[in-house]
């Protein structure tokens, strides 16, 4: 029997990683994951803090449903409503705000709704609307979506129709299916710059304070359970708002552009 | 037509160049998948006998059921399992969430129907030629049920490499149960979704091509290893 071997060394890796270094699962929202920037910052903390961060790429509603059941140690979303509700009720001691990026709106090239020529996001949104040109929507309750539906608000409108089209899906996924469909969609401007399979889609409004968007950190409340890293939860907490993490954000590029901002008070 | 020939094309790449990370997903994604096999096996196939041999008022309900169960979503099974192994569910303070063994459970029990309704097939059949053989021998059900095994060892390698093709495409409910944890939960179908969602494409269809150069090596692996098939027998 020749697959013995195989066996036994595909059995070896299933067995638990016996490191050092103390890991702790966190649950991301996708767009941290798609932006490449946690490819930057997760090797790092475990350089320097010893802690091996486990991610777990989810959207934020997900996100945040796993740090209420005590599955994860921290969580790192984008929606300050709910990240604040979440506090309120207890699944975490506080929530540590530390870097933006933006959102932006993309179309296709040829903009058959004119976006490129408003003046504020909601009017952006309302343009769209009022030319009944197909919008993709991520539909999953993550931050992204979130986003997209304050704006919705602040444009005055329940946005209802055959040209609205919640997917349900990730970043990625949606940008794929916006792509396929030459739709617009709301995406944070790191993913899309990310993305390889732009076709012939692109920023069409972008700049507006309105798509300000916040990223933090919430360490799950260790009263949950005494699995949780709470130790781990803290040292990572005070990385992200080092000095050191300050440079990796702020330094970080994806094409030639910086794409996060960090704003930690320190 | 051009993203498919850059799919083969890194799928070469990647094979060639005995990429590490390529290595790790592809042993862990057959890895998950063998053991959830075994497991499936050890219930699916002595299950599958014993409704062959056995006649008992529900046999035809229960297997109604068996072949009914072989079209559970995997994203259902997924999250029940999740719901489960959470630190929330009953089974929380195992702390077998985004871990390995919670990937086996849920391959497990999604695979388990079939290869179970397939060994019935196969050995109901064989049960035809065998009835009257293994009564007159005066057999006990275990024994005529270890037989039917035996001999029907063709039809149960089907079910197996079957139950094996459904285990390791699967991509939903390894994806809730386990995370896609970087070293330590991905494999091959849960790198391939995280690609296709950077817009990778290539990558992805790489990787799709490894997955089924992978069913391909395992089922000719294990037509040797029983050596069925071969040239001359029937």
């Amino acid at each position: 029997m020749t697959r013995i071997p195989l066996l036994a060394a595909a059995l070896s890796i299933l067995l638990p990683i016996v490191a050092a270094a103390e890991t702790m699962k966190m649950a991301v929202t996708t767009s941290f994951q798609n932006s490449g920037l946690a490819e930057v910052l997760v090797p790092r903390i475990a350089e320097e803090t010893g802690v091996d961060v486990e991610l777990i790429v989810v959207g934020t509603g997900q996100a945040l449903r796993l740090g209420e059941a005590g599955d994860v140690d921290a969580v790192l979303v984008h929606s300050r409503a709910a990240e604040e509700a979440f506090v309120a009720a207890g699944h975490a001691t506080h929530r540590t705000p530390f870097m933006y990026n933006d959102f932006v709106v993309l179309g296709p090239v040829a903009d058959p709704a004119d976006v490129t020529g408003a003046g504020t996001a909601p009017e952006a949104m309302t343009r769209i609307a009022a030319a009944e040109a197909s919008f993709v929507s991520r539909g999953d309750d993550s931050g992204t979506h979130k986003a997209e539906l304050a704006l919705w608000e602040d444009a005055g409108m329940a946005p209802e129709g055959t040209w609205y089209r919640p997917v349900g899906a990730g970043m990625g996924a949606s940008l794929n299916t916006a792509v396929g469909m030459g739709a617009y969609i709301l995406s944070d401007r790191a993913t899309w710059l990310n993305f390889d399979n732009k076709a012939d889609m692109a920023i069409l409004f972008e700049g507006d304070p309105a798509l300000f968007n916040q990223y933090a950190y919430l360490p799950v409340n260790p009263a949950k359970g005494d699995h949780l890293k709470a130790d781990a939860a803290g040292s990572v907490e005070n990385w992200l708002v080092s000095a050191t993490a300050r440079d990796l954000i702020d330094g970080y590029r994806v094409g030639g552009e910086q794409v996060f901002t960090f704003n930690a008070e320190q | 037509m051009q993203d498919l020939l850059a799919g083969l094309g890194r799928a070469l790449h990647l094979i060639v160049t005995l990429d590490p990370e390529l290595i790790e997903i592809t042993l862990r994604s057959l890895g998950v998948t063998l053991t959830a096999l075994a497991i499936a096996c050890a219930i699916g196939l002595p299950l599958g006998g014993w409704l062959a041999v056995r006649r008992f008022r529900l046999r035809r309900a229960a297997i109604a059921a068996l072949n009914a169960l072989i079209g559970l979503p995997p994203v259902v099974v997924g999250l029940v399992v999740y719901l489960l192994l959470s630190r929330s569910g009953p089974l929380g303070v195992l702390g077998l969430l985004f871990t390995p063994a919670a990937m086996i459970a849920a391959q497990a029990v999604i695979i388990t129907p079939l290869v179970a309704s397939i060994a019935h097939q196969a050995m109901r059949d064989l049960w035809a030629d065998y009835h009257d053989l293994l009564i007159s021998m005066n057999a006990t059900r275990w024994q005529r049920i270890a037989t039917l095994l035996i001999d029907g060892r063709r039809g149960l390698l089907t079910a197996a490499l079957a139950g094996f093709g459904r285990a390791i495409g699967e991509v939903g409910a390894v994806m809730i149960v386990g995370g896609n944890i970087e070293g330590a939960t991905r494999v091959l179908t849960t790198a391939i979704a995280l690609e296709t969602g950077r817009g990778d494409f290539a990558l992805a269809l790489g990787l799709g091509v490894i997955l089924i150069g992978l069913s391909l090596a395992v089922s000719v692996a294990s037509h040797w290893a029983l050596r069925t098939e071969r040239r001359g027998r029937w």
